[in-house]
């Protein structure tokens, strides 16, 4: 009944603003205004509102940036990542330059050269030398550009050292697992055909690579300064392994290995004592504490990046880098999957 | 020459042999009239842009508010999927998935192309008709059951698709995943199959209208941008949508008959399955093959649009016209080689990586010259502004603003930290979302008189653009701040990370505005069907252009032209040219002595 209601109320809201409209259309033929062509009045009127739309616009970036900005990401945690900030500011920078002169430009012409009865415009086809202009700066920028972003690419996706510290994170509906490969620094074969409940990555007890591998879950530890190699698995969807601190992410496919790796900079603890932080960190508990949460500290994250499941949104891991004692300490409490 | 009279006497004859009354059916439903399709895909992509304006309503409601209870949530959705007005994960994933596929394909590829492409192709060339009406009535109808069986996904028990509107496998292929992979991917793909065959009907039909019926006079050289910018689409959709019919047909095997093309080692329900030996990155490359020309076919039209109307509204002609048509050449042929810009972290080779690093780059040449050539094409003019021409110059705006976040994701390196998160979403909501959007409703608001004969209101224009306009950015801008802050995107809530929870006043901030623009489009759809009925009525040429269309007479004729086709001189940009009495020369008007064509060269 009340869904009828709401449907004979709107029907019937659509009829008078259907008439309140044709009185002021009736209202404006009576005045001389069309209520379809565009008058000179109209013109100007529009071009003053491009003017002010530019300069609320610019005020509006501003203060996003203002407001926003410190909402963003610390530093990077990780050696590429920090080439990876400088670079993204290297773009940001020149592209916010074109940005401003684009805007300014069509906003203005938008505001100078309104239309008046008693103007005419010019007749300007082409230029050959403009056009050149504007193809050929675009392209010098262009090239520096492409030549940095190449740099960075070829360096995080070259193959990781051979001392890296090998480590598999396994993604499956909808959680995280990480394996490390123990004292050999080798995963133990794996196959998808021995998944159990009690061997949920399929481990291959045959293997004797596998012998001195761990699992953990909920949380896992990397040693600082030190370069982690990550073999990526997925079970049965892709996944995709974000950790945004340290700007590092590739994607979990079922059937194959993806590998990614990357050398953490900042311990946790080091990371919490950034003024930064700090205050990023006083602007989460504060909302926390209005929605009646207990305060959090500063953790970097692992979380899944790919479309996975209806329960997508919650799929997570905690990361903690540390000193390398402290995580050989860490890895020592573990035990190994299998018994020796 | 020849032919172009026998053309145009054997299309003259046609219509005198057909001037009986049509009925209801031939003249309404299973029309071949190009006019009467055009109205067609134009109706039916504002209602499925509608219905997808209100899904994305509803699921910024969870983003901005996670939990909370909204009536109007349970009052669409019902109890099932909108307990007490809570929104249901399973419900959002599905809202995103089809607010997403509606807009790409049935509104931005359909409904745009579909409008603009049969109405404007055989009026700006100077031709009766398409090339098959027959072949124009099939397109319309497939998309229309295309978007039907898209909608029917929501009335089945396990709810629509919900794997993202890419759809990637193994999710879209394993029904135990998730209740989205169950019939409504099926219905998905049958949508989709549809769709295909309806944008290759439609798509043949351009392309061979244009290269064959061009009236006499009406060289390439002479066509209206527009005309070149819906060639080039139709020519991209023929080339890349037959990639994407080939990746549904592979799925639908994967689903129902057991074969293994996407699916290898996998492990779900408790049970190892059979298939090995496939790839998901096997999917993911046919879909973007036609996944990324298929952002040019949303955004060439808009751009050819655009084109018209800027320089019709500065009385000025195009700047640099054969800048724009080879930029258009150029931006079609790069759009085929640069589809690994969305794989970059799939696991895909990094060299391959590279390279398409350095083509998606060269794609910001062309584009520039688009943008630069618009800009001075507004240098000293006279500009009228029509609500059509305030869509366009929003247009550049935003396809300027979000081109240039393009070229931070397509720096390979800069998008591992920032591939698939709202970034992403902000950067190609404003340059394909929002700008194609623009183009498509300055395209409606200038051709209005054509489709409707009569004229929309000017005042309601004029609000509609900058509500729409100012909530554009209002919702996008702040967005590219969630992903810096590295927020995914497809999240149906953020509260499981307190790395998230600052971000919710940007959130909030969001949806306000999506609640601005939502209602702004409430005043266009009443603007809209009010003046279809009640607008006032048009004259011949209300604009006083230059283009063949409007030198038809206001009425629905078949056959466009009474009488002879008309015949062209000129390009179609001489607008105040000097020594002319007024500021615009139709391009029926025959050169006078020593006058040179074109843009003077």
């Amino acid at each position: 009944m009340i869904k009828f209601l709401i449907y004979v109320a709107i029907i019937l809201a659509v009829f008078a603003i259907g008439y309140l409209v044709r009185v002021f259309e009736l209202a404006s033929i009576l005045k001389g205004d069309s209520p379809h062509k565009v008058t000179d009045k109209d013109n100007k009127f529009m071009s003053k509102i491009m003017m002010l739309f530019l300069v609320v616009f610019f005020v509006f970036a501003i203060w996003n940036l203002k407001v926003y900005g410190p909402l963003l990401l610390p530093d990077s945690a990780s050696v590429h990542g920090a080439e990876l900030d400088w670079l993204f500011n290297f773009n940001m920078i020149i592209l916010f330059v074109v940005f401003v002169i684009t805007h300014i430009a069509l906003f203005y012409f938008a505001y100078k050269y309104y239309g008046r009865k008693e103007n005419t415009a010019t007749y300007f086809t082409h230029s050959n030398k403009l056009e050149m202009i504007w193809t050929i700066i675009p392209a010098i920028i262009l090239t520096f550009i492409i030549i940095y972003g190449l740099q960075a690419w070829t360096t995080i996706t070259a193959p990781a050292s051979k001392d890296a510290i090998v480590m598999q994170l396994y993604s499956k509906q909808f959680d995280w697992t990480a394996r490390y490969a123990g004292k050999d620094n080798e995963l133990g074969a794996s196959n998808y055909k021995l998944i159990t409940d009690q061997n949920a990555l399929g481990m291959d007890s045959t293997d004797t690579k596998g012998k001195d591998d761990i699992i953990v879950r909920n949380e896992f530890h990397i040693p600082v300064n030190k370069e982690i190699e990550f073999k990526l698995n997925a079970r049965e969807v892709i996944h995709s392994a974000y950790l945004p601190h340290f700007k590092a992410q590739m994607n979990c496919v079922p059937g194959m290995t993806t590998m990614m790796h990357f050398t953490p900079t900042i311990t946790t603890a080091e990371m919490r004592k950034k003024p930064y932080v700090i205050n990023l960190m006083k602007g989460i508990n504060a909302v926390r504490e209005k929605r009646g949460e207990k305060p959090e500290e500063f953790n970097y994250i692992l979380l899944c990046n790919k479309i996975c499941g209806n329960s997508h949104y919650n799929m997570q891991m905690t990361v903690v880098v540390e000193s390398e004692t402290e995580y050989n300490e860490w890895l020592k409490s573990k035990k190994t999957y299998f018994k020796n | 020459m020849e032919n172009h009279d026998q053309q145009a006497q054997s299309n003259h004859g046609h219509l005198e042999e057909h001037h009986h009354e049509e009925s209801f059916v031939t003249k309404y439903i299973f029309s071949k009239d190009h006019k009467m399709i055009s109205r067609q895909f134009l109706i039916t992509a504002v209602i499925m842009a509608f219905i997808a304006m209100v899904m994305s309503f509803m699921f910024r409601l969870q983003l901005a508010w996670p939990g909370e209870k909204f009536w109007i949530l349970n009052f669409l959705l019902g109890d099932k999927w909108a307990p007490e007005g809570v929104l249901e994960p399973g419900m959002y994933m599905q809202l995103v998935t089809i607010h997403g596929t509606i807009m790409v394909f049935m509104v931005l590829t359909g409904g745009l192309s579909g409008t603009f492409s049969n109405l404007l192709i055989p009026y700006q060339i100077g031709a009766r008709d398409m090339a098959s009406g027959f072949l124009n009535m099939l397109s319309y109808w497939f998309f229309f059951l295309s978007s039907a069986v898209m909608l029917a996904g929501f009335f089945v028990e396990t709810g629509a698709a919900s794997g993202g509107w890419t759809v990637y496998p193994p999710l879209s292929a394993l029904p135990q995943a998730m209740d989205g992979s169950k019939l409504g991917m099926t219905l998905w793909l049958v949508s989709m199959s549809l769709f295909i065959i309806s944008a290759l009907l439609g798509g043949l039909n351009y392309i061979v209208t244009v290269l064959n019926l061009r009236t006499k006079g009406m060289t390439m050289t002479r066509l209206p941008l527009t005309i070149w910018a819906f060639l080039l689409t139709a020519v991209l959709g023929v080339l890349s949508f037959p990639v994407l019919f080939s990746a549904a047909l592979l799925l639908i095997f994967d689903r129902s008959f057991g074969t293994s093309f996407y699916l290898s080692d996998i492990y779900i329900g408790g049970q190892a399955l059979e298939q090995t030996g496939g790839s998901p990155i096997l999917y993911e490359h046919l879909f973007w093959f036609l996944g990324h020309p298929e952002v040019y076919i949303i955004i060439l039209p808009a751009l050819g649009i655009t084109s018209e109307i800027i320089a019709v509204n500065s009385r000025k002609p195009i700047f640099g016209y054969r800048a724009m048509i080879g930029s258009i050449l150029a931006i079609a042929f790069l759009s085929f080689i640069v589809w690994g810009h969305h794989m970059f972290i799939t696991g895909m080779n990094p060299f391959l990586g590279s390279v398409f690093v350095f083509t998606t780059l060269l794609i910001a040449i062309p584009s520039g010259v688009k943008a630069f050539n618009y800009i001075t094409t507004l240098w000293k003019g006279n500009i009228q502004y029509t609500p059509a021409m305030l869509f366009s110059i929003g247009l550049v705006s935003t396809f300027i603003s979000g081109g240039l976040t393009g070229i931070i994701l397509a720096d390979s390196a800069l998008d591992i930290p920032l591939h698939d998160t709202q970034f992403v979403t902000a950067h190609f909501h404003i340059v394909m979302g929002v700008s194609a959007i623009l183009g498509m409703l300055a395209g409606v608001y200038h051709w209005f008189p054509k489709l409707f004969l009569r004229h929309m209101n000017k005042k309601l224009g004029y609000i509609h653009f900058w509500g729409t306009f100012i909530s554009a950015y209002g919702v996008f801008f702040p967005m590219h701040f969630l992903g810096l802050a590295g927020l995914p995107r497809r999240y149906y809530s953020f509260t499981a990370f307190p790395m998230f929870d600052n971000l919710v006043d940007i959130n909030i901030f969001i949806t306000t505005f999506a609640m601005l623009a939502a209602f702004v489009q409430i005043i266009f759809m009443f603007n809209f069907i009010y003046s279809i009925f009640r607008g006032p009525k048009s004259e011949q040429n209300p604009w006083n252009s230059n283009t063949l269309e409007w030198t038809t007479p206001m009425e629905n004729t078949h056959g466009n032209w009474p009488g002879k086709l008309p015949v062209v001189h000129r390009w179609p940009y001489d607008y105040s040219k000097p020594g002319k009495a007024h500021d615009f020369v139709p391009q029926t008007v025959p050169l006078e002595e020593g006058e040179v064509d074109g843009g003077g060269h």
